[in-house]
């Protein structure tokens, strides 16, 4: 665990100007992606979907200061997203008609010191305690913040939340903020702009010490310092980035809901960065884009989508506890030793009889489904039949059970090439 | 990496979308913005089921102005920041007809949004059809061009049903009891408000507030209704809210009659009828299965062919679709800018009993004749049960659309 | 003034071993495997949903029976070929594994099942009221509630306390090496442990499932109230986990009862200003209207002043 949680490719920024390039350059590229991307995807769905992705990317980024970093799982955490979110809503309404000097783009500072202020508050409390107790203490503080959301109305708007216009604000350079587009950009900024601050945070001694807290507590107080005291600080700070979160995602969607700071919010950042990986400082920015792009798409597709999703955080926990970041950083070791080429061409021997089983297991999904919601007529794949019919059920056993053995084996086998591999390139 | 991974991430979206086929020519795409997923979904799939049910038979006589209908279905999961992702997806696809139905906060925000999306796109209009949310700042405070109502709002069904309970001589003492939201909120005031004007005689014994779906024992909540002495209870709750309620009450011998909003809602039935509670627990709806009125006997018979677990459950989006269709025919075009004005006004025979209804122009709210039912065990009079139970609803009494009628503050804005 | 306290003790010792009975399967496992799982409400439902299943064929008797079996077969499974996997990753990712499992759990159920209530009905033996008090009844099944929920918590302090099982089973969290050693297979008790803890959750639903709803969202809509019994209570403390379920109960029952509010209190608030808005709303809110959110700020103030819990004997 400890050596994959060393971010990617360490920039030292002390060597000289040669390595200034090697230092920043991941983030010039960075930028630059973030710029270019609603150039290649246009459509107004993609410019949302992106806009939703960059709100989640500091989302999750944040909750990984907690279980990433310091090794504190919360089930909470979606009220300083929340909490940011309704106060940045609330001000807008305030200085709606452009009576203050405060344009869109410093909004997110509205979120980012609610969330802060109730970072403090909420982690005054919560922070004395870590491991279970400490879950325990963020689900019951969520709990009532959700609960008394519904309650509050005047403040948290009730049903309906509270609505805002983004572009009825005082608009320097002519930004409206009206079109999507823009929004992206503010969005875009405010995710580059946190990342930075958030990975510039891993890099400094708090960082280290917050790394040391997870990893042994005992050791930590040891060497002189107040465990709870740094995780009073990492949790304050993981509030303010929550707190720009929600305040972009009220930016981006000009409404805030109670449903935003409940159960279920807490439940989709655990799955983002625990998908991503949370050894790894890229891993939260992973899932935080791939998961959002699933909750959107796979239920197109599927109406079961949620078992999938459940699944696949399962197989995370299990078999790969570094997440999809783990399973990236795995391949460091070969491309040093220069032969990821030559070890690659032998996961196709896992990979494709791993997507067969699982393609036998969803069609029996499908069709338990289709069975249970009445109607026997359905499409897999494109291909059409029956679910009342023996053969499909045959063919998914087949696909499932010869796939599973096939994985296995396959699995075996790219197991010990890789270790092979990982052992010459050691010993060159 | 990470920019790899953005990358691979996006093109994978355009992957996705290009996949959709493109709209073909000569279908008219409804899209469909309701739970199919989580919590609500059960309620959200019945609704799919009937929608998908009014486009077959529409298209097995030839379609909208001969164009075929698809229905698209968009899972919200009740959540207002999905739904808006949701709708831009429908509208990126070319839909420019939404339907949703189930949660105000969702209706809100689709509301809110497609006012500030058709104000930034006057070329190309989307519209907002609602069969199910009801809260009345939809067609008041927020009341927008772009939404149309078609079930009654909160302050509508219980000027109908206070319409009714003034010709009540039996009630005399009030128990209200709902959840602790915007919804159960604005029940309660309401209810007190127009029972004090209708019938200030009746007491109003208690107005009790519990947090939404947090409550797994009612039996304190009972007893205190018990020791109010109400002998009728008036309730917004919906879902496990009310099922827990209900059997509650049966467990504690507590005989009083409840007028709710959602005993038919999905679990409703199922636990009136374990509580056993015949002909004590009524609903004020918009139609019922178990209505004379041989057209829409019908098409519930051949709807539950289609679907044999479920009898209609929203006559509304039978109204909603006709309604839809006729404008679009009469307009000769399924571009909203130019079929709303049509809508505007309508007359219709609603599906229930062929009484008519009327959409009202200034605040785009549907108005019907509303039924008081109970649920008792069917007999020989009725003939569709609920959820499988063996119980189905029985007209009560009728309001007439006259009686239902209630102001409305909205001032539209209407498009130049 | 006494009728409406006796009804309400009565009431809140009724939900609070109801909630004790949900709750003692997930103090098991914790107290004997240091593991908090997070998808014993999820258990709980399929108990319900196979004594349904059962119920409807053979009768709710032999449900009662065998649905904790089968669900517990089913946990031993998931401890076998999930739950070990992960514990070498710590409790952290214990935790997170049985999370995912509530989502698979309860898509599973909706899968086979469909997403209405399903009619689980109280079976015809216990269908009449037991006694009436102040003109108010009370169910057989209601009794019979408060009995099994007694009844295991007597047999699980008898097994614990007073047999060698127990003394293994408690041994081998603290010592696993050392219970090993006296030739135990500590891994086959684990398994054995959490087995009988989701079996009790099954009870708890097959029971349960009648008096309440049985659809299947009941996990979600349950929410973390029994994590709050167990961390009150102590975590891993049976008997702490019995009375906190009696005095949230309690507490919930009598919150109902009151009207009280900070109006009441402190007189109408004078304040005026936008402030005074958000104010309200919290100064006019009854003690009625909060009191299912009560025990989530019992939580909190527990963690807060007795971080052990009620009668906890170590700090997690």
């Amino acid at each position: 665990m400890s050596r994959a949680s060393d971010a990617p490719a360490a920039p030292v920024p002390d060597a000289g100007r040669g390595s200034f390039l090697a230092a920043y350059g991941i983030w010039i590229a960075l930028a630059i992606v973030i710029a270019a991307l609603p150039h290649i995807f246009s459509s107004g769905l993609a410019l949302s979907m992106m806009s939703v992705m960059g709100t989640m990317i500091v989302f999750a980024l944040s909750y990984n200061m907690l279980l990433g970093q310091t090794g504190l799982l919360s089930f909470g955490h979606a009220v300083f997203f929340g909490l940011g979110g309704f106060f940045a809503v609330h001000l807008m309404n305030a200085l709606s008609g452009g009576e203050a000097p405060m344009p869109l783009i410093a909004f997110p500072l509205v979120g980012a010191l609610a969330g802060l202020v109730f970072g403090i508050v909420v982690g005054a409390v919560a922070t004395r305690r870590a491991g279970t107790a400490f879950a325990m203490i963020t689900l019951g503080i969520g709990e009532l913040v959700a609960s008394s959301a519904l309650i509050l109305r005047s403040f948290f708007g009730g049903e309906e939340g509270i609505s805002t216009d983004r572009t009825d604000l005082i608009q320097p350079f002519g930004l409206t903020f009206g079109p999507q587009i823009e929004v992206y950009y503010l969005i875009g900024a405010w995710c580059f702009v946190s990342m930075a601050a958030m990975y510039a945070l891993t890099r400094t001694p708090f960082g280290r010490i917050c790394n040391a807290v997870r990893e042994n507590p005992e050791r930590a107080r040891f060497i002189g310092y107040n465990t709870q005291t740094v995780r009073f600080i990492a949790f304050s700070l993981s509030g303010l980035f929550a707190g720009i979160a929600g305040a972009l995602a009220a930016i981006n969607f000009e409404i805030m809901n109670s449903a935003q700071l409940g159960a279920a919010e807490s439940g989709s950042v655990i799955l983002m960065t625990y998908i991503g990986g949370i050894g790894n400082f890229a891993g939260p920015v992973i899932g935080a884009i791939l998961v959002t792009y699933l909750q959107f798409t796979l239920s197109d597709i599927t109406d079961v989508w949620q078992l999938y999703f459940g699944l696949l955080f399962i197989a995370v926990v299990m078999f790969a506890p570094n997440g999809i970041a783990g399973l990236l950083t795995l391949q460091e070791p070969l491309i040093r030793a220069g032969n990821l080429g030559r070890v690659s061409l032998y996961y196709p021997l896992a990979v494709v009889p791993a997507l067969v089983a699982l393609a036998g297991f969803s069609l029996m999904v499908e069709m338990t489904y289709r069975l249970s919601v009445g109607g026997s007529e359905m499409s897999f794949l494109y291909v059409p039949l029956n679910a009342r019919a023996p053969l499909p059920w045959l063919a998914a056993i087949v696909l499932l059970g010869g796939g599973g053995w096939l994985f296995l084996r396959g699995a075996r086998k790219v197991g010990q090439v890789y270790g092979d591999a990982v052992q010459e390139g050691l010993r060159r | 990496m990470t920019k790899k991974l953005a990358l691979a991430a996006a093109a994978l979206s355009i992957l996705g979308l290009s996949a959709m086929p493109a709209a073909a020519e000569g279908t008219l795409k409804l899209a469909y913005v309701d739970p199919l997923s989580g919590g609500g979904a059960s309620i959200g799939q019945i609704g799919l089921n009937q929608l998908r049910f009014i486009a077959e038979r529409i298209n097995a006589k030839g379609g909208v102005n001969g164009e075929k209908l698809e229905v698209v279905p968009f899972d919200n999961e009740v959540n207002p920041q999905k739904s808006l992702v949701q709708v831009q997806k429908a509208i990126d696809q070319g839909i420019r007809i939404i339907i949703q139905g189930n949660g105000s906060s969702v209706a809100v925000a689709i509301e809110d949004f497609l006012r500030k999306y058709n104000e930034r796109n006057p070329d190309k209009n989307v519209i907002h059809l609602n069969y199910a949310a009801i809260d009345p700042i939809l067609t008041n405070e927020k009341c927008s061009y772009w939404h149309f109502a078609w079930d009654a709002a909160v302050n509508i069904k219980l000027e109908a049903l206070t319409n009714y309970l003034k010709g009540q001589k039996d009630l005399k003492k009030v128990y209200l009891i709902d959840q602790d939201y915007s919804f159960g909120h604005s029940v309660a005031d309401t209810a007190v408000k127009m029972l004090k004007e209708k019938r200030p005689d009746v007491q109003i014994v208690g107005n009790e507030f519990h947090p939404l779906v947090k409550v797994t024992d009612f039996s304190p909540y009972v007893a205190k209704i018990k020791a109010s002495g109400a002998d009728t209870v008036i309730t917004g709750n919906w879902g496990q809210d009310l099922a827990l309620l209900i059997k509650a009450a049966a467990d504690a011998g507590l005989k009083v009659k409840w007028y709710t909003f959602y005993a038919g809602g999905a679990g409703g039935p199922t636990a009136v009828k374990q509580a056993g509670l015949a002909d004590q627990v009524f609903q004020i709806t918009e139609g019922i299965n178990n209505i004379d009125y041989k057209p829409a006997q019908e098409t519930i018979r051949a709807y539950m062919e289609a679907y044999p677990k479920e009898p209609v459950y929203y006559p509304r989006l039978f109204n909603l679709t006709g309604m839809l269709f006729e404008a679009i025919e009469e307009a000769k075009s399924d571009d909203p800018a130019k079929f709303a004005p049509k809508l505007e006004g309508m007359k219709y025979k609603t599906f229930s009993s062929g009484d008519e209804g009327f959409m009202r122009a200034d605040d785009h709210q549907f108005f019907q004749p509303l039924y008081i039912s109970t649920l008792e065990p069917v007999d020989t009079k009725t003939e569709f049960d609920e959820e499988n139970t063996g119980w189905g609803w029985k007209e009560v009494a009728q309001v007439p659309v006259k009686d239902t009628i209630t102001e409305t503050t909205c001032k539209m804005k209407r498009p130049k | 003034m006494f009728e409406i306290v006796f009804i309400s003790t009565l009431n809140g010792i009724l939900y609070g071993m109801l909630l004790f009975l949900m709750a003692s399967g997930l103090t098991v496992i914790f107290s004997m495997m240091g593991v908090l799982n997070f998808a014993h409400a999820g258990f709980y439902m399929l108990g319900a949903f196979f004594g349904f299943e059962i119920s409807r064929r053979v009768g709710f008797w032999p449900g009662l029976v065998i649905a904790p079996l089968l669900v517990g077969l089913i946990g031993m499974a998931v401890e076998r070929y999930g739950l070990r996997r992960v514990h070498r990753h710590g409790h952290v990712a214990e935790l997170l594994f049985t999370f995912g499992l509530t989502y698979v759990i309860q898509q599973a159920v909706e899968m086979v099942w469909g997403k209405l209530p399903v009619d689980y009905e109280v079976p015809r033996s216990l269908d009449f009221p037991a006694f009436t008090v102040f003109g108010t009844e009370y169910p057989a099944f209601k009794m019979f509630e408060l009995l099994i929920s007694v009844a295991i918590f007597l047999v699980l302090l008898l097994v614990i306390k007073r047999t060698r099982i127990g003394l293994v089973v408690q041994a081998a969290l603290s010592h696993p090496g050392m219970v090993a050693m006296l030739g135990h297979n500590v891994d086959r008790v684990f398994m054995l442990v959490f087995g009988v803890g989701v079996a009790l959750a099954a009870v708890a639903g097959v029971i349960a499932g009648p008096a309440l709803v049985t659809q299947s969202n009941m996990a979600g809509l349950l929410g973390p109230i029994l994590f709050v019994v167990v961390v009150v209570g102590g975590l891993g403390s049976l008997g702490g986990a019995f009375i906190a379920s009696l005095l949230i109960g309690l507490l919930q029952t009598f919150a109902v009862a009151s009207n009280a509010s900070l109006a009441d209190l402190f007189g109408s608030s004078a304040s005026a200003g936008a402030l005074q808005t958000y104010l309200s709303d919290i100064w006019n809110v009854t003690v009625a209207q909060v009191a299912p959110i009560l025990p989530y700020l019992l939580l909190v103030l527990i963690l807060i002043f007795r971080p052990r819990g009620l009668m906890g004997t170590r700090e997690t």
